[in-house]
């Protein structure tokens, strides 16, 4: 699903530059539920942003879906984005004067779904994450847990390839955080590929590989056994 | 551009951030109203001025005929020069490209009655062009028309203000009236903005005048108008021609400084256009002014929204908004609410000035007005320049990466 080779990124920092990520290599299958570890500025949170378009690449090759995702204009990685990839965020980033089931139908809004189909489909979605009664309230009504799965079924709205989640328990209390590990894990057993950037040991443990970033470089790359969320529920 | 979905998305966009739109909206609709009432209100002040100042038609040269001073061609000098039929004629056939219309004056005094009530009036023969000449506005019937002229009818047009006089209540039109002992039927009634004395007047055919003049053919004075498109230097041009043409068929020396006196009313009138052209430049500065007052407005505003909206534009583009529909959404959104509120702005000033009509013409304005093409331009002006304030910054955070923007609490 995901193939890096040598990766490379800075930041230009005024005259000095940052050397973030150091050459990586990472091979992601089809299906798999990948944590990404590491402390602040070990370039994880950057290594996410490239999968997800939202960055560039200095050097090194990116392939997702088998396509080479190379000299990215903004439009057409708008256009990959809305196609390949959903994003859960720390920090939910919903849309605070839209409800609920309108931020879920936003990415279907930018794909050109019709808007009665987009209301149909959004509203599944927001089923699926056990939201249908919140529909109509807007994110300032919802609780942390609650915005975060209004987060993850806009991200799954799009039928994305891949689910890219930035710490998405940052924000929440433990059994909060457990709730929602609990969501991703379902997603991920129906076949959704995942990856998650977190710091958080227990989050990690709940996917079914840790890769740990030190220093711009994959210091530790480990299948681990998945520890159910479902039981802390 | 026009898809019912994006539209759909803008309008919920708006009706769920009023307040943004409300400030937008306002500072549109207020810029447009300013510049609006405020043009009006200059525009009531040129009228004022024009009423009192620029009563007649300012194109036109006023010729009068003297006594020689020098002698020519045999002639001696001190003798009269009179004007005849003969000399209208001629001006109409050499000055064409000039010429805009012609009129003689015949001015005689007369003792008008009319039942018991009778006075002295001045009688004028004219032309129908005499109209223009004077800007006289006819209150009621009709002015000497050229049937008259050819026929030599005894038809009279009445100021008001003998009407008023002889007249009272009585509907004038169709009466006859006594005039130096000959009958004269009232085809129409006049007013001028001139002042009382211009509305004293009684206007008859010059053929009748010269008719009851034992049949003559002289003419006073003759009014002369060129077209307006020639300017001041193209009337100073034709008044030297005119000049040159009479003086040599009357066998006048060129030189001689009387025999022809001419008024040419552009010079009289030059200062008054100049005033009014200050008052129109103040006008059109204050005008200016509120509208660049009023753009510099919209755009703060719409820099302070697209601002606002960073973090929002950044979530819809890593949802996969291209940034041409970024720029699109706040463009359209900002064009829509301009138009409206401009729209807004401008119908409700037009309306105030409506309402104040000569309300304030104790304060020498009357009769405030816009074009409506200079409102409808003004507000297009706003729209533009709302769309140009919004599309900067738009652009600009349509470039941003979305990570940044998202960063951006």
């Amino acid at each position: 699903m995901i193939q890096l080779k040598d990766l490379h990124k800075s930041y230009q920092m005024g005259n000095s530059s940052l050397h973030v990520l150091k050459g990586i290599n990472l091979d992601i299958k089809e299906g798999e539920l990948v944590a990404i570890m590491g402390s602040s500025g070990s370039g994880k949170s950057t290594l996410l942003n490239i999968i997800g378009m939202l960055d560039l690449l200095d050097e090194g090759s990116y392939e997702l879906d088998k396509v080479l995702i190379k000299d990215l204009d903004e439009t057409k990685a708008a256009q990959y984005r809305n196609r390949f990839l959903g994003f859960i965020f720390q920090s939910f980033n919903l849309i605070n004067y839209k409800t609920a089931l309108e931020n879920v139908s936003l990415p279907l809004y930018y794909q050109g779904v019709s808007r009665k189909e987009r209301q149909l489909k959004a509203m599944d979605y927001l089923t699926s994450v056990g939201l249908a009664d919140w529909a109509t309230h807007l994110p300032s009504e919802l609780s942390g847990g609650q915005k975060q799965r209004v987060a993850i079924a806009r991200a799954m709205a799009s039928e994305p390839k891949l689910l890219l989640a930035d710490e998405p328990t940052g924000a929440l209390d433990t059994k909060t955080s457990y709730e929602v590990m609990d969501l991703i894990q379902k997603i991920n057993n129906q076949g959704k590929t995942i990856l998650v950037v977190t710091h958080e040991e227990d989050i990690a443990e709940m996917c079914k590989r840790i890769v740990k970033l030190k220093d711009g470089v994959i210091v530790e790359d480990k299948k681990v056994k998945q520890v159910l969320a479902a039981q802390y529920v | 551009m026009f898809s019912q979905d994006r539209w759909q998305e803008i309008f919920e966009t708006i009706r769920k951030n009023k307040l943004r739109t409300i400030l937008s909206g306002f500072t549109v609709s207020l810029g447009i109203f300013i510049f609006v009432v405020l043009f009006g209100l200059g525009n009531g002040l040129k009228n004022s001025f024009k009423e009192f100042f620029l009563d007649d038609a300012t194109n036109t040269i006023s010729i009068f005929a003297g006594k020689t001073s020098k002698p020519y061609k045999g002639f001696k000098a001190d003798r009269r020069i009179e004007f005849d039929n003969s000399d209208l004629e001629d001006i109409k056939i050499n000055f064409p490209f000039f010429l805009e219309y012609i009129t003689p004056r015949i001015s005689r005094g007369a003792v008008v009655k009319y039942k018991n009530e009778y006075d002295n009036y001045t009688t004028r023969g004219v032309a129908p062009s005499h109209q223009f000449a004077e800007n006289t506005i006819i209150m009621e019937g009709r002015f000497i028309n050229t049937l008259d002229i050819n026929s030599n009818r005894k038809h009279a047009v009445i100021g008001r203000l003998v009407a008023q006089d002889l007249f009272d209540d009585e509907n004038p039109v169709g009466q006859f009236i006594d005039m130096g002992g000959i009958a004269f039927k009232v085809v129409g009634v006049f007013q001028d903005d001139g002042g009382d004395n211009e509305e004293r007047f009684i206007y008859i055919p010059y053929t009748t005048r010269q008719q009851i003049e034992k049949g003559n053919d002289k003419v006073d004075q003759i009014i002369v108008a060129f077209k307006p498109q020639l300017g001041r230097s193209g009337a100073v041009a034709f008044e030297k021609k005119l000049r040159k043409f009479l003086k040599e068929k009357k066998s006048i020396a060129p030189s001689d400084p009387n025999g022809l006196f001419f008024r040419n009313l552009t010079d009289a009138l030059e200062q008054n256009q100049q005033f009014a052209n200050v008052l129109q430049l103040i006008v059109t500065f204050v005008g200016l002014g509120t509208l660049i007052a009023g753009i510099i407005g919209i755009s703060n505003i719409m820099v302070f929204v697209v601002k606002e909206r960073t973090k929002e534009l950044g979530i819809r583009k890593a949802l996969g908004a291209t940034p041409k529909s970024v720029i699109q959404m706040i463009l359209q959104e900002s064009i829509l609410i301009t138009t409206i509120s401009g729209y807004v702005g401008m119908i409700v000033a037009v309306l105030l000035l409506k309402n104040i009509g000569d309300g304030l013409e104790d304060y020498f304005i009357k009769n405030p007005y816009v074009d409506l093409s200079v409102a409808l331009f003004a507000t297009l002006i706003l729209i533009i320049f709302g769309g140009i304030a919004g599309y900067i910054p738009a652009k600009r955070a349509a470039s941003i990466k979305p990570i940044i923007a998202l960063r951006d609490e």
